[in-house]
This record gives C-alpha cells, sequence and structure tokens, in this order.
C-alpha cells in the first residue's frame, strides 16, 4: 500500500444522517482502515467550526488528503475543496462520500443495512482517495455578458441589477412584450403600487442603460459551451437571421402559469365563476362599484386553495402550497370593499396564510367587513348555477361547528395557485433540473438559492416556485449578484476533469481520436513514436475515448482505472 | 422492509450502480431525499458518463462479489455525447461478453436512463433487478436452476 495520510471526517447532520447510521460504529470501522490517521464525527460537517478542526488536523498530523463522508457531493464539495486548499492541501485530493441521499435518507427502515452501507462507502471514498493526485482547474476566460430568459418583473429587475455591476445583457421575451403577469395588475399588495406603472418604470430604466439589449417576440433556440463562456443563438419571430452571442451566465426567468381549474371544478364552468387573475382584471378595471354582466357586484365568494395542496390520490396532484394566493384574494378584497362599501364578502378557506406583515392585510380585511368561513378537507363547498343568475354556495362552516351555510353570490372567486409553466424546449436545451413539483430546482435551498446543476445557468423569480413580487424581486437580484460574483473576476475555474494518455502504452491506432466528437485527442510524435495526445482546452472530460482504448493506455484523471477498481474493493470489504 | 427483494437466505443481492454526476446522480438522490426506498445491498459509483465505463470494470465488480452491475445512464439528456447511449449499450455488450467468457450470465449486467427527477424509476428497477438476480442466484453460488456450474468465482 501507499503511505497516505488521511483524514475522514463523518457527519451526523443533525440528525439526518445519525438518526438511521450508527455514526459512532462507522467511525470506530473506519479509523482503522489503512492510510487513516484522522478519523472523527461532527454534528454538522460543514460547519465552520469543523472545517476549522479540518484544517487544524491537516496541518498539525500532516494529512495529504481528505474525505468528508455527509451529503450529496452536489451540496459540499466547494465548501471542502475550499477547507482543504486553506489548509495548504490540493482542493483535489479530498473525497466527498455521500452518505446521507444514497444512504441514510433511503434506508430510514434498516440500521443495520445503513450503517454497513456507509462503512463500505466511506471505504471505496478512502480506496479513491488513496490514488489521488494533485489537480489545478482549468482556466477559462469569462465573457462579462448575461443572458436573461423572460422579461417579467424578475427578468426585469435582473437585467437592470446586472447592468449597474457593469455586466451587459441580452434580455430575451418570448411574447410580443415584457412584464410578464404584473403588467396585468392594477393596484398590487403590499405597497399599493400599480403593476403597470412598476413595468414601465422598469422598461424606461432599461432603456436608459446601453448595456441591455432586450428583444421581444424571441426566443433561445441553441446553446453551447460552458459556464463563463456559452454560444447562444436567439431566434426573433419576423427576423429571417438568428442572432448568436457569447455569455458568460444564463438567468433564466420565465415564471409561472396560473392553475387553470378543470371543468366543474367548484363550478368552474358556470357563469359567473372565475378564477382570481380573471376576478384581478376585473376589478382593476373600475375605479367605483365593478361590474360584472351589466350588474354590479355586491355579494362575492372566494374559494381558497384550489389548485394547491391537493389530495395525493388525484393524478399528478400540486402537493404544495402557492403562498401568493391567500394574500392575493384577501388583498382583492380590500380592494372591493374600497370600491363598493355595501358588497358582502364570504372567504371559503381550509388554512389561511398571510404570512409575516401580511396578517396587516388579513386584519384590515376583516375591518372592511369580510367574514371568514372554514371548511374540511374532506366536505369542500358546493357550487351550483341559480335560475336568478346568481351563483348558490354551500358549506359546512367548521368555525361554527359545522353549521351548514348557503351564500348567494354574484361571482365566486376561484383563488388559484400557481403552476409551473411549461417550457419543455428551453428544459431540454438547457438541460434545467426539474423538481418534483415541475418547477425549476435551485440546488439547495438555503446555500446556494439561485444556482442550478448545470454550471452558470440560475434561476430566480416564480418559475422556481410560487412567489410574490417581492419575493421574486429579491431572487432576481440575488442571481444578478452571483452571475457578477462569477463573472466579475474574468475567470472560472473548472474541474480539471481530463483524459490522459500513457504514452508508453499508446501504440498510436488512432481509435480514440475517432472516438472524440470534441477532437480533442490528436497523434503526436512522441520519441519518434506516433502517439495520441489529449488538448486540454477541447476536452470535456466525458471518458468516452477511456473504453475504446485497445491498450488500456488513457485514464480519466480523478476516475482512473486503478480508482475505480480501489472503489469496488472498498465497497465488498467484509464488515467484521 | 418496503419494497426490498430478499432471497429464501434473507440476503437481497449486491448490486453495484455506475450513475453519472450530472443526470443520473442527482435522479438518485432525489430518491434519497423522498425517502424512497430500495435495499443496502445497492451501491453507488457516480462518474462523468456512463460511455466511459470500461467493460473490464463490470467484469472486475462480479468477480470480486458484486451480484449484478446497473448503468444508469444519461439517454438523450447526456450532455457530452449524443451517441452516449450506443456507446453505453456498447459497453454493456462488451461486458457481457467478457461476463460470458468467465462463466457468469449476461443478465447481470443491466443499462437504463435515469434522469434527474428518475426516483421511483430508479427505485423500481433496483427492485425489478434484486429480483431477477434472486431468480440467478449469487454471482459466487449461483441457484442450481440457472444451469450453470456450481463453481466459484471462475479462475479460468
Ligand atoms: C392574481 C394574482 C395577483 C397577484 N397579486 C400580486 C400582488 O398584489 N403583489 C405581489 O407582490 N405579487 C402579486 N402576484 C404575484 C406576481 O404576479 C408574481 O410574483 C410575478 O409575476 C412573478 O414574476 P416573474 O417575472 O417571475 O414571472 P412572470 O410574471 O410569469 O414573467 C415571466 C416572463 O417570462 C416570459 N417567458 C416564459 N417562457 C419564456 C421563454 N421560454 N423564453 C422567453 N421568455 C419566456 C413570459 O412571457 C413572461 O413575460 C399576483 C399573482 C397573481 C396570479
Amino acid at each position: 500500500m501507499n503511505d497516505r495520510r488521511i483524514g475522514v471526517y463523518m457527519c451526523y447532520c443533525g440528525g439526518n444522517i445519525s438518526d438511521y447510521v450508527d455514526v459512532e460504529r462507522v467511525r470506530e470501522t473506519i479509523a482503522n482502515e489503512p492510510g487513516v490517521v484522522v478519523a472523527k464525527t461532527a454534528q454538522s460537517a460543514c460547519s465552520d467550526a469543523t472545517q476549522q478542526e479540518m484544517i487544524q488536523d491537516i496541518q498539525e498530523q500532516n494529512l495529504d488528503a481528505l474525505v468528508v463522508a455527509s451529503c450529496s457531493p452536489k451540496l459540499h464539495t466547494f465548501t471542502f475543496r475550499g477547507a482543504a486548499r486553506r489548509a495548504g492541501l490540493n482542493p483535489y485530493q479530498y473525497t466527498q462520500v455521500n452518505v446521507r441521499e444514497q444512504c441514510s435518507w433511503t434506508h430510514t427502515d434498516d440500521r443495520e443495512g445503513a450503517t454497513k452501507k456507509a462503512i463500505n462507502l466511506i471505504r471505496a471514498g478512502i480506496g479513491r482517495t488513496m490514488l489521488t493526485e494533485p489537480l489545478e482547474p482549468i482556466r477559462i476566460e469569462t465573457v462579462p455578458q448575461v443572458l436573461v430568459v423572460g422579461g417579467g418583473i424578475a427578468g426585469l429587475r435582473a437585467s437592470l441589477g446586472l447592468a449597474d455591476i457593469g455586466l451587459s445583457v441580452l434580455l430575451v421575451e418570448k411574447s410580443p412584450s415584457v412584464g410578464g403577469w404584473v403588467d396585468r395588475w392594477g393596484t398590487m399588495y403590499s405597497h399599493g403600487k400599480n403593476g403597470k406603472q412598476l413595468i414601465a418604470q422598469l422598461v424606461d430604466e432599461a432603456k436608459q442603460r446601453k448595456n441591455i439589449i432586450l428583444l421581444t417576440g424571441a426566443e433561445l433556440v441553441e446553446k453551447s459551451g460552458s459556464m463563463g463562456n456559452f454560444m447562444v443563438r436567439i431566434r426573433v419571430s419576423g427576423q429571417k437571421e438568428d442572432i448568436t452571442a457569447n455569455v458568460g451566465a444564463i438567468i433564466i426567468a420565465t415564471g409561472f402559469d396560473s392553475y387553470h381549474p378543470g371543468e366543474g371544478e367548484y363550478g368552474y364552468g358556470i357563469d359567473g365563476v372565475v378564477t382570481l387573475p380573471e376576478f384581478k382584471e376585473l376589478l382593476d378595471r373600475y375605479d367605483g362599484i365593478p361590474i360584472r354582466d351589466g350588474k354590479q357586484i355586491m355579494d362575492v365568494v372566494y374559494i381558497y386553495c384550489v389548485g394547491s395542496r391537493q389530495d395525493e390520490s388525484q393524478e399528478n396532484p400540486n402537493l404544495y402550497c402557492s403562498r401568493y394566493c391567500c394574500n392575493a384574494a384577501v388583498h382583492s378584497s380590500i380592494l372591493v370593499a374600497e370600491k363598493n362599501p355595501r358588497a358582502h364578502q364570504y372567504h371559503l378557506y381550509r388554512d389561511i396564510r398571510t404570512y409575516g406583515k401580511y396578517e396587516l392585510l388579513y386584519d384590515q380585511s376583516l375591518e372592511t367587513g369580510s367574514t371568514y368561513l372554514r371548511f374540511g378537507d374532506d366536505e369542500p363547498p358546493v357550487v351550483e348555477k341559480c335560475s336568478d343568475g346568481k351563483v348558490k354556495v354551500t358549506v359546512k362552516d367548521l368555525l361554527t361547528f359545522g353549521e351548514e351555510v348557503e351564500i348567494k353570490a354574484d361571482v365566486v372567486v376561484l383563488v388559484t395557485g400557481m403552476v409551473p409553466r411549461r417550457n419543455d424546449e428551453l428544459v431540454t436545451l438547457l438541460k434545467l433540473p426539474v423538481g418534483r413539483d415541475r418547477f425549476f430546482n435551485e440546488i439547495h435551498p438555503k446555500l446556494r438559492p439561485v444556482e442550478t446543476m448545470v454550471d452558470g445557468v440560475l434561476i430566480c423569480g416564480a418559475c422556481q416556485g410560487p412567489k410574490n413580487s417581492t419575493e421574486t424581486v429579491a431572487s432576481a437580484l440575488a442571481a444578478a449578484t452571483q452571475s457578477a460574483s462569477i463573472l466579475k473576476k474574468g475567470y472560472v475555474e473548472l474541474d480539471p476533469l481530463m483524459a490522459s494518455v500513457n504514452p508508453e502504452l499508446c501504440d498510436g491506432c488512432g481509435e480514440c481520436v475517432a472516438a472524440c466528437p470534441y477532437a480533442a485527442i490528436e497523434m503526436e510524435e512522441d520519441q519518434g513514436k506516433k502517439v495520441a495526445s489529449v488538448n486540454r482546452a477541447g476536452c470535456k472530460g466525458c471518458g468516452g475515448c477511456v473504453p475504446v482504448c485497445p491498450r488500456d493506455a488513457i485514464d480519466l484523471k480523478g476516475y482512473t482505472d486503478a480508482q475505480i477498481k480501489s472503489m469496488i474493493d472498498g465497497l465488498l470489504k467484509e464488515i467484521v | 422492509m418496503a419494497g426490498q427483494a430478499i432471497d429464501d437466505k434473507g440476503i437481497s443481492p449486491r448490486i453495484l450502480v455506475f450513475s453519472t454526476n450530472n443526470i443520473s446522480d442527482p435522479g438518485i438522490d432525489l430518491a434519497g431525499s423522498s425517502h424512497m426506498h430500495y435495499p443496502p445491498t445497492v451501491v453507488v459509483i457516480s462518474v462523468p458518463c456512463t460511455s466511459g465505463i470500461k467493460p473490464e470494470w463490470i467484469l472486475y465488480a462480479v468477480e470480486k462479489g458484486f451480484d449484478g452491475v446497473f448503468l444508469a445512464a444519461d439517454g438523450e439528456e447526456c450532455a457530452y455525447l449524443p451517441d452516449c447511449t450506443a456507446r453505453t449499450s456498447h459497453i454493456v455488450q462488451d461486458a457481457q461478453e467478457l461476463l460470458g467468457q468467465k462463466g457468469f450470465e449476461p443478465q447481470r449486467v443491466r443499462m437504463s436512463g435515469i434522469c434527474s427527477v428518475c426516483a421511483a424509476p430508479f427505485v423500481n428497477h433496483m427492485k425489478e433487478f434484486s429480483e431477477a438476480l434472486i431468480k440467478l442466484g449469487s454471482a459466487r453460488n449461483p441457484a442450481p436452476a440457472s444451469g450453470r456450474p456450481g463453481n466459484d468465482v471462475p479462475q479460468h
């Protein structure tokens, strides 16, 4: 064996791992593995204190490699590479072992099995680490321009933020005009500003910035390259030639769709039953008493949670809470009361969530005469058409111990939630990760809330999940600053994932040259012999050339033949 | 235990999964974060792309003690190689040939496309593959019904 000095740190993850894996037993077993000099456990390996401890151990014990067994490598690879680097270790001498997503969380029913698996996963990690060599990341010069896809309030605000940081912006909006949903709204909560005016103001500001190019009726149709330098092709409707450009990062701000109730869902389809956005647009058209079909709106019923928190037995249910809708419906009722103080309004809800300062809206709606009734999940209100043109709603009110209440309304508002907007082509083109709720997925909700698994592609606004415009703009500015933190340095560092040829074994057959679609392998003279050689800038690190070599002369750095075999050995080692 | 395939000795087959860093591994992670279950005898090695897997690694894994090897491929989604599926199938074929030469059943290696949200499909694959491997018997002590001579790890 070799004489590596490895430090292994095993994380409890505050119970996420330790509730299902006997972490201390894992540590004891691992401490006896060859090459392991330090074996420790931590409540939270990613905490500053534990990182500090790692750095101290590396320096004091002269460690030359690091293994951290905690969550998925997607979450903290950079955290621990950073710790290794700060301790003076080459960051590629560290291996992340996934004992949470691929162990504790998926074997919550088998503590013994999970504990043994954790031991062998870490052994594989050690096996790989034994054979690591110091590597240097690949540097790519970055292009100081960002592509923003979607010109709603998120895309517009992100563009202004980017422009002000000094990055050029290409803002691409699919529809003929920018603004998204906010461009439809009149008075909005929580500031009482007019949505259309807000958008007009943002568009005006965008026009004043020389470094923002705004394209409407436009779509992204092609992307190549990688973080720091993507090539993008944009098709503008009515124009023959596509526009191509180079950008360093891409921000996706494609927003949401409003839930479309099914025919007959809470009476949808009956004249007088409308969705919240339909009602909001109707309200915004009137300064005085709102009118529908020539009649003043006097009695309004709101039915909450339509299309949200759906029953699991339904086909493709929306299990999530859309979070914006309680506030938006309560706010609409305040607007109704302002426009028509004599109106009667009834809110039929399952639960009300006017979180944070929006609680004041709820108070205000009570003061302006709204009545709240609560229905049970199993007994939703029944909506029927009446002969006099009104709509009858029958509900069992849990707040009055199940009293059955009948209301005749002019308008029944279905408080519809947000659903993901269908954007299949964009998803395919960018390989955007989609979550279980079918909204776009960030890497980590707390630590990396606007980055995606695709390096250099960021997300913000309601394409990520239900958000009101305040939350939308906050995430838009986060995406802008995060892009700047990638691009302002002038270069990005990519993993030095690269194939390398052993010239002693290579017999110059050229199979690998033919197998590489990136033309990253060329034939070279080496000591009088023709051998293959990999070009650092062209190689994407897929490893596709590795199995085609008849002489076993190619290895992918970080995934060498010896490392994979050593991992397999570790995974199979008996546990005594 | 939910959804686990166990043979009559209470042992579930050892399966090595090769996943890909950017696509199938996140799908397998999602199975975990959704608390879906598959047997802990399933372990994963993640690589950039399944087109980079050597058939010899698959043979090595079976010779050393895995009962089956599963390639969780990117399929159409592969960011590296447009012909990734064809390449990976080719690797599987080569591996099957190698396994055959050493007296192992070709059914011990399987591939399927696993996307970044394919948590449930992955869990189902593990269940089905485990069941198929139980029928086949362990790679070290095959079930008599499989018809393969009952030698231990073949050396030839
Ligand atoms: C009825 C209702 C009332 C509301 N009231 C309020 C309120 O009072 N206060 C408040 O704070 N919030 C309110 N909201 C929430 C607010 O509308 C959202 O927070 C906001 O619209 C989200 O902005 P966005 O830019 O993320 O998405 P969107 O507004 O959906 O904009 C997305 C944009 O991207 C474009 N796009 C989509 N796909 C592509 C593509 N592939 N290529 C190019 N462009 C694309 C779309 O055309 C659109 O212009 C309300 C919402 C509703 C439904």
